[in-house]
């Protein structure tokens, strides 16, 4: 059972993910600098899927380096580059390494990359994803062909509590349940009353009872990242006061930490959040700085060595 | 009948759905909207991709097929099954279909088959 999963399953502490930084020619060297720094702070970190259809490496490749240096990956499934043979593959490829958590996605289309004459798949979407892999959590391929003994595996998802159509994200979520998603990566939400609203039906659903909701958080260094998010990223809306609060300020960076702090403190207080998702686009201290101030206390080196070590998995 | 059967169909269900044949039709239970329609073909509900406006991530012209589907399952009078199975899970899609007739796919129940693996996932018991 993934580290992740006993957190889920069997406790009632705060979770905490991260997204893992995308590798592209900088090799182990990068993998190694970034394990050391989120090692002790985060529960499971992503291993992202070409994010934005941008091309970088594998979330198979990046899942497994990240295990080797004592992380515990969450490895992204997306559905916009590969069929449902190819996901298979990854997945099962995956698990034979060890890596235990997966998240399904859809993913960003590819117009949103930088390769945008790139034929899009979606053979799958992203419930069915889901149940693909609860598939083969049983043991089966989608054949019905035996997976034995069956891989181990705790199977997460997404949502957006903020696009339209709003009320019925929840509804969504509980259809991802369903198909067999244990845990929930929320999107980045910049409007409190819709992350409120999102929450309390997840919770009159009963649906928070059984699965860990995480919303996201990010870390910016000022309002010209929330000017992109909101002018260029699909799904994300940043309300004008959001941006003026920290544009008009007269230490912008420090005021871009203090409304991110802001937005952590306000989702964890919300009841059925068992967690947090940390995007970190500043790579500065205020990672340190914000787990402090949200009560995090650091993980000793040498035991999230021990508890992940990829050795371990394969002896 | 099998060849002509088709082009029936599509005369009938492209001007008015855009209908893609994929050959196995679900327009009933997606609030009488084509989910083929979606540039991501997506057959269980809209992407986190929904702008602000509510139109689509990659046609931002485009209303969202999946929020104009949710509108129509909730305001037009549909049968009331027919409503309720807007939350349903619905299978890949079978790829040999495309082209055909779904009412054939219909009435044979061919559009009705799905992979062993798929089936043998049960709703309650993923542990």
């Amino acid at each position: 059972m993934s580290r992740l999963e006993e957190l889920v399953t069997k406790t009632n502490e705060t979770i905490f993910t991260a997204e893992f930084p995308v590798i592209d020619g900088e090799g182990m060297a990068k993998v190694e600098k970034y394990a050391k720094r989120l090692s002790p702070w985060f529960d499971g970190v992503n291993a992202t899927d070409n994010t934005a259809a941008h091309a970088h490496a594998s979330n198979v490749a990046s899942a497994i380096a990240m295990k080797m240096h004592g992380l515990e990956p969450i490895m992204q499934v997306v559905c916009r580059d590969k069929n449902r043979l190819a996901q298979q593959a990854d997945v099962v490829g995956a698990t034979l390494h060890g890596v235990e958590n997966f998240v399904a996605l859809t993913g960003d289309d590819v117009t949103a990359g930088d390769e945008t004459e790139t034929r899009r798949v979606f053979d799958l979407d992203g419930p069915q994803l889901i149940r693909l892999m609860t598939s083969i959590k049983n043991g089966q391929y989608l054949s019905g062909r035996k997976i034995e003994p069956a891989p181990k595996m705790f199977i997460g998802a997404v949502e957006n509590p903020s696009a339209p159509p709003f009320e019925y994200r929840a509804q969504r979520v509980a259809k991802k349940v369903a198909a067999g998603a244990k845990f929930f990566q929320l999107q980045i939400c910049y409007h409190k009353d819709r992350l409120e609203k999102f929450m309390e039906t997840l919770n009159t659903l009963g649906l928070t009872k059984s699965v860990a909701i995480i919303p996201t958080i990010v870390l910016i260094s000022g309002p010209r990242a929330l000017n992109f998010m909101n002018a260029s990223v699909p799904g994300i809306d940043v309300p004008e006061d959001v941006i003026k609060e920290v544009e008009t300020a007269s230490d912008k960076k420090e005021a871009a930490y203090l409304q991110t702090l802001d937005f952590a403190r306000h989702a964890l207080s919300l009841p059925g959040v068992r967690g947090l998702h940390v995007t970190d686009f500043r790579h500065d201290e205020t990672l340190e700085r914000l787990m402090s101030d949200l009560g995090r206390k650091a993980r000793p080196e040498n035991t999230t060595k021990e508890e992940n070590a990829y050795t371990s998995t394969v002896s | 009948m099998p060849k002509l059967l088709p082009l029936i169909e599509h005369a009938v269900k492209g001007p008015v759905w855009n209908c893609q044949m994929c050959g196995q039709c679900v327009l009933h239970s997606t609030g009488m909207t084509c989910p083929m329609n979606c540039p991501k073909t997506l057959r269980n509900g809209p992407c986190g991709g929904v702008r602000e406006n509510g139109h689509c991530e990659v046609k931002p012209e485009m209303k969202c097929v999946w929020l104009k589907g949710y509108e129509r399952a909730e305001s037009w009078p549909l049968p009331k099954i027919w409503q309720e199975e807007f939350n349903h899970l619905r299978p890949p899609v079978d790829n040999r279909l495309k082209g055909g007739s779904s009412w054939i796919n219909f009435f044979t129940k061919r559009d009705r088959w799905v992979p062993k693996g798929w089936a043998n996932v049960s709703n309650e018991d993923h542990h």
